[in-house]
C-alpha cells in the first residue's frame, strides 16, 4: 500500500471555548488547539482522565460543543459551526454512542420509537422503518421481541447494544463512542467490545473512541492519541502508546492502572513509586 | 450479518397499564374520578335537568324550606328554585373555571418550555415576569380588574388564569432545564431533529404527568377564589354560580340557614375531589405508597450458594485474630406485597485484624448491601432478616441503633463511593471532621482542631489549613476523598469498610488513594473490607478475596490463590472478561486480523449478569 489512504475526518487546531457566567471571569479553554485525523474504517482511541477534554473534542466532532477555533473537516467539507438545519445531512455519516446507557436512551419511549427516530428524520417511511428495526436488533444480538419494551427493562449492557443499535440505524461512516463501556460491569464490558470490533469489521465503520481506561483503547484501537490539559501529548500506533508511552504523563497513566495479579501488581507499584519518586 | 442465537427475553414483564386503569384501581382515584366525572355531567347537561326556569321568581316561593311546591331544595330569597340554580350555577362555576386552567396552563407551559429550552433572553425575561406575577397579591388584582373591567366572572378567571401560569411556567421550566442535559436529547440532536421534534417528542413526555397533577390543584384553587369572589359580592349577582348562592345564602343565614348548604356542599366535595385526584395520580406516578408489611406475608426464600470454593491460607495471610465474623447473613426488602425480596443469601465472611478483604463481584451482586448491613445502614425498607455479626466479640444484630451508633464511626468507619454526595456542602470540611471527634471523644474544640490538621496532612493534603477552611466545593474529588479517609480514621477505628472508594476517580488518582489506604491499614493494623469491582483493585490491596454472585459468596480465599487458581466457574469467567493492559493489542489498520472472527461469536444479548433495575 504505496498511496496514503484517503482521510474520513481531520481535525486541525481545534479550540473549544466556553463563557464562564459572571463579569470579568476568564473564559474556560477546553480544548486548545487539538489536531487529529481518522481513516475509514479506523479505530481511533482518545485516552485522558476526567476534565482533559476527551469527551469535548467527541462533542465538537458531533456539533454539540462550540468550536472557536481550527477546522474540522468531514471528507474535506468544513463542518465546524454549522447550524443545525446544515448539519442535517451530517447525522447520517456521524453517529453517537454515549457512556451512560441509563440518561441516553429516554425512559418513556419503546425500543422502536427509538430505533426508528434516526430513520424517520431521515424519511425513511414508518413501515420501512420499523421492518429496519428487527435487523438492528439482531445485529447487536439482541431478541427481535424488545421492540416494544421500554428501557427500563434491560439492563445496563443491553441498553448499551440499544444504543449502539441506534448509532447504526442510518448505517453512518463515523461513530463517536464517549466511554461506552465504562459504566459496565466488567464481563459485559468485554462482550460490547467484542461487538464494536466485530460490527466494524463487517460494516467498515470508523471509531472515534474515548475513555479513560488505557487497557479497553489498547483492546479495540489502531491508533491511540493521549489528552491532557486541553491537548494531544502524545500519539501513535496503539501498541507503542498504550505499552511503551514516552510522554511523563502517559507514562504516569500507564503506570497508576492496577494489573489483576497480585504479584506484577506489586512489582509495577514500586516502579511507580520510584518514578514518583525520581520525579 | 450474523445470524445470533436467540435468547429468551429480558426476565421482566412489560407491565404496562395506563395512568388511568392504574388511577381506577387505587380507591381514593376511582372515588375522585367518579365525583368529578358527575359534576362534569351536571356541567354539561345541568340546564336541561333543571326543572324549573332557574332566574324565575316566585312570591310565594321565597326562603321556602326544601319540598314545599315541588322544589326539591326548596327557593332562595327572589323564590326561585335552588335546585335549578344549582344545576345551572354548576356549568357556570366550572366553565369560568376552565377558563382559569386553560389561560394558566397555555401562558404557562408554552413560556416555560421556551425559556427552558432555548434559554437567553426569553429565559431571563420570562423568569423576571413570573416573580412579578408572584409577587402579586392576587385578591387584590382581581378587586382592581373588577372595578376596570366590570363584574363579569369569566373576565375575572382569565386574569386569574394569567396569575397562576406561574405554577405552570416553574413546574415546566424546572423539568425542562432538567431534560435538556440528558444525553437521549443530546442524540436525538445528533440523529438530526428539529427542536419542535425534541420538544414535542421527548421534552412534553417528562413534563405531561407533572402537569396534569397540577393541573387538578389549579382547577380547585381556581373554584375556591372564584367563589370567594362571588361570595364577597363582587360577582355578576345575575348569573348563578356557586359562589352567588352562597353569597344569598348568607345572607339569610339567621332565616334560612339551609341555603349555605347546597353550594358549600359542590365548592367543598368538588374541590376535594380535584386535590385527592392530583394525590392519587402523583401517588401512582410516584409508586410513593409505602409497602405493607403484612402479618402472614410470605416467609422471605433464601437459597444459599451450595458449595462456597474455599482456599486455604498461604504464606502471605496475616494472622490476626477475627475482628468480623458474618454467620449466615441475609439481606431483605420488603415489596409492595408485602412480601420480602432477599438481595444477600446467607453468606459467611471474616475480616481479621490487620487484613484486607476485598470483596468482589459485579453489579447487583449484594456486595454494597452485606457492607450497609453489616454497618447497620441499609436504605428504607432493607433489612438484616438473618444471621449473625459479631464484630470484636459483640453481636449487633438486634442491638438497639443507640448502641450501633456508639460503634458505628468509632470502632467501625466507613468510606464511600461518592466522595462528593458525602460531605455536606454547607459546612467547611473543617467543621465536618472536628465535630464527630469532638461528639465521640470529647476533645476540645482547640485539640480537636489540631488533629483535623494533623490528619489532612497525613492523606496528602498539601496544604492543610486551607482545605480545613475550605468548603467541600472547593476541592477536587480525589481531595475529597483523602477528606473522608481523614475523617473516617480520625476516631481510630478498629474496622474500615470502604465501598468501591477509588471507582469515580481518576485512574492516576486511584493509584495514590489506594497507597494512602495501604499504608493507613498496616500503620494502625486496622482491618479493612473492600467492597469493589475491580481486579486491579484488588491485587493491589487485598490479602485476601470473596467473590460474590446474585447474593452469594462463591469463592474465597488467599488472593493469590483466586488469582491462580480460580475454582469457581464465575470467577475464572470473570478474570478473563478483565481487559489486560498488556493484552494482545488492535494492531495497525489493515493488518490482517490473527483470528477472523466467526460468525455469531458475540451476539449472545444474555451476557449480563447484572440485574434488571425495573
Amino acid at each position: 500500500m504505496s498511496e496514503q489512504p484517503e482521510v474520513l475526518l481531520d481535525a486541525r487546531d481545534v479550540e473549544v471555548t466556553y463563557p464562564i457566567k459572571g463579569f470579568g471571569k476568564k473564559p474556560f479553554k477546553a480544548l486548545k488547539g487539538v489536531s487529529l485525523d481518522i481513516r475509514p474504517g479506523e479505530c481511533v482511541g482518545l485516552v485522558g482522565e476526567s476534565g482533559s477534554g476527551k469527551t469535548t473534542l467527541g462533542r465538537a466532532i458531533l456539533g454539540l460543543a462550540p468550536v472557536t477555533g481550527g477546522t474540522i473537516r468531514y471528507r474535506g467539507k468544513e463542518i465546524q459551526g454549522l447550524s443545525r438545519r446544515q448539519r442535517r445531512p451530517l447525522s447520517a455519516e456521524i453517529q453517537v454512542v454515549f457512556q451512560d446507557p441509563y440518561g441516553s436512551l429516554n425512559p418513556s419511549m419503546t425500543i422502536e420509537q427509538i430505533l426508528t427516530e434516526p430513520l424517520s428524520v431521515a424519511g425513511v417511511p414508518g413501515a420501512e422503518a420499523r421492518a429496519r428495526v428487527g435487523t438492528l436488533l439482531d445485529r447487536v444480538g439482541l431478541p427481535g421481541d424488545s421492540a416494544h419494551r421500554l428501557p427500563r427493562e434491560f439492563s445496563g449492557g443491553q441498553r448499551q447494544r440499544i444504543a449502539i443499535a441506534r448509532a447504526l440505524a442510518l448505517r453512518p461512516s463515523l461513530i463517536v463512542c464517549d466511554e461506552p463501556v465504562s459504566a459496565l460491569d466488567l464481563s459485559t464490558q468485554a462482550r460490547v467490545l467484542e461487538l464494536l470490533i466485530e460490527i466494524q469489521e463487517q460494516t467498515g465503520v470508523a471509531y472515534l473512541f474515548v475513555s479513560h481506561d488505557l487497557a479497553v483503547v489498547r483492546h479495540i484501537s489502531h491508533r491511540v492519541a493521549v489528552m491532557y490539559r486541553g491537548e494531544i501529548v502524545e500519539s501513535g500506533d496503539g501498541d507503542q502508546v498504550t505499552a511503551r508511552p514516552e510522554h511523563p504523563y502517559t507514562q504516569r497513566l500507564f503506570m497508576a492502572a492496577p494489573l489483576p495479579d497480585p504479584d506484577r501488581q506489586a512489582a509495577r507499584r514500586a516502579e511507580r513509586l520510584q518514578l514518583a519518586a525520581q520525579a | 450479518m450474523t445470524s445470533t442465537p436467540v435468547s429468551p427475553a429480558p426476565a421482566t414483564t412489560p407491565a404496562k397499564v395506563s395512568l388511568t386503569g392504574r388511577l381506577l384501581r387505587n380507591p381514593t382515584g376511582l372515588v375522585s374520578l367518579v365525583i368529578l366525572l358527575l359534576v362534569v355531567l351536571v356541567a354539561l347537561f345541568g340546564s336541561f335537568l333543571a326543572p324549573k326556569d332557574p332566574d324565575a321568581a316566585s312570591l310565594s316561593t321565597i326562603l321556602a324550606p326544601p319540598g314545599t311546591d315541588g322544589l326539591l331544595l326548596g327557593g332562595d330569597s327572589a323564590g326561585r328554585d335552588v335546585l335549578s340554580r344549582l344545576l345551572v350555577s354548576t356549568q357556570i362555576s366550572v366553565a369560568a373555571g376552565f377558563v382559569a386552567l386553560i389561560v394558566a396552563l397555555v401562558l404557562g407551559t408554552a413560556g416555560g418550555l421556551v425559556a427552558g429550552y432555548r434559554g437567553g433572553w426569553f429565559d431571563t425575561v420570562s423568569s423576571w415576569l413570573t416573580s412579578l406575577l408572584m409577587a402579586l397579591p392576587g385578591m387584590i388584582v382581581l378587586l382592581a380588574a373588577r372595578a376596570v373591567l366590570g363584574p363579569s366572572v369569566f373576565t375575572s378567571m382569565a386574569i386569574f388564569g394569567v396569575l397562576m401560569a406561574p405554577a405552570y411556567y416553574r413546574l415546566v421550566y424546572a423539568s425542562v432545564t432538567s431534560v435538556r442535559a440528558e444525553l437521549y436529547v443530546d442524540a436525538a440532536k445528533v440523529s438530526g431533529l428539529s427542536d419542535p421534534r425534541i420538544v414535542a417528542r421527548h421534552i412534553l413526555r417528562v413534563v405531561r404527568a407533572p402537569v396534569i397533577i397540577q393541573s387538578a390543584i389549579i382547577m380547585g384553587i381556581a373554584l375556591a377564589i372564584q367563589s370567594g369572589l362571588e361570595f364577597l359580592g363582587l360577582g355578576d349577582t345575575e348569573t348563578p354560580t356557586w359562589g352567588s348562592m352562597l353569597n344569598d345564602g348568607f345572607a339569610n343565614i339567621y332565616k334560612e340557614p339551609i341555603l349555605m348548604l347546597w353550594p358549600s356542599l359542590a365548592i367543598a366535595i368538588t374541590c376535594t375531589a380535584l386535590v385527592l385526584l392530583a394525590n392519587a395520580m402523583r401517588d401512582e406516578l410516584e409508586q410513593s405508597r409505602k409497602p405493607r408489611r403484612r402479618r402472614n406475608a410470605p416467609a422471605a426464600v433464601v437459597e444459599r450458594a451450595d458449595t462456597v470454593a474455599t482456599h486455604p491460607d498461604d504464606a502471605h495471610s496475616p494472622r490476626g485474630e477475627t475482628l468480623l465474623s458474618v454467620r449466615d447473613l441475609v439481606v431483605g426488602y420488603a415489596q409492595r406485597d408485602g412480601s420480602t425480596k432477599v438481595v444477600v443469601h446467607g453468606i459467611d465472611l471474616d475480616v481479621r485484624r490487620g487484613e484486607v478483604h476485598g470483596l468482589i463481584g459485579e453489579s447487583g451482586s449484594g456486595k454494597t448491601q452485606t457492607a450497609f448491613g453489616v454497618l447497620g445502614l441499609l436504605p428504607a425498607g432493607g433489612r438484616v432478616v438473618g444471621g449473625s455479626i459479631v464484630f470484636d466479640g459483640t453481636e449487633l444484630t438486634g442491638l438497639k441503633e443507640s448502641e450501633v451508633r456508639k460503634l458505628r464511626g468509632v470502632r467501625m468507619a466507613y468510606i464511600p463511593q461518592e466522595p462528593m454526595s458525602n460531605l455536606d456542602p454547607s459546612f467547611t470540611i473543617g467543621y465536618q471532621l472536628t465535630e464527630p471527634m469532638r461528639v465521640t471523644k470529647g476533645m476540645s474544640k482547640a485539640e480537636a482542631k489540631e488533629k483535623a490538621l494533623a490528619l489532612l496532612a497525613r492523606v496528602g493534603i498539601p496544604d492543610p489549613e486551607r482545605t480545613y477552611k475550605a468548603y467541600p466545593h472547593e476541592v477536587s474529588g480525589g481531595m475529597a476523598q483523602r477528606v473522608l479517609i481523614a475523617g473516617a480514621v480520625s476516631c481510630e477505628p478498629d474496622l474500615l469498610i470502604a465501598d468501591e472508594p477509588t471507582t469515580a476517580l481518576d485512574v492516576t488518582v486511584q493509584a495514590e488513594v489506594l497507597d494512602l489506604l495501604r499504608d493507613l491499614q498496616a500503620e494502625r493494623d486496622m482491618g479493612l473490607l473492600m467492597v469493589t469491582h475491580n481486579f486491579g483493585v484488588v491485587a493491589d490491596l487485598c490479602d485476601r478475596v470473596s467473590v460474590m454472585q446474585h447474593g452469594r459468596i462463591v469463592e474465597t480465599g488467599p488472593v493469590r490463590g483466586i488469582f491462580t487458581d480460580p475454582r469457581h466457574e464465575y470467577t475464572r469467567a470473570l478474570l478473563e472478561a478483565v481487559v489486560l493492559e498488556d493484552g494482545d493489542p488492535r494492531g495497525e489498520l489493515g493488518a490482517t486480523p490473527a483470528a477472523a472472527p466467526a460468525a455469531g461469536t458475540t451476539g449472545d444479548a444474555t451476557d449480563d449478569n447484572e440485574e434488571v433495575h425495573a
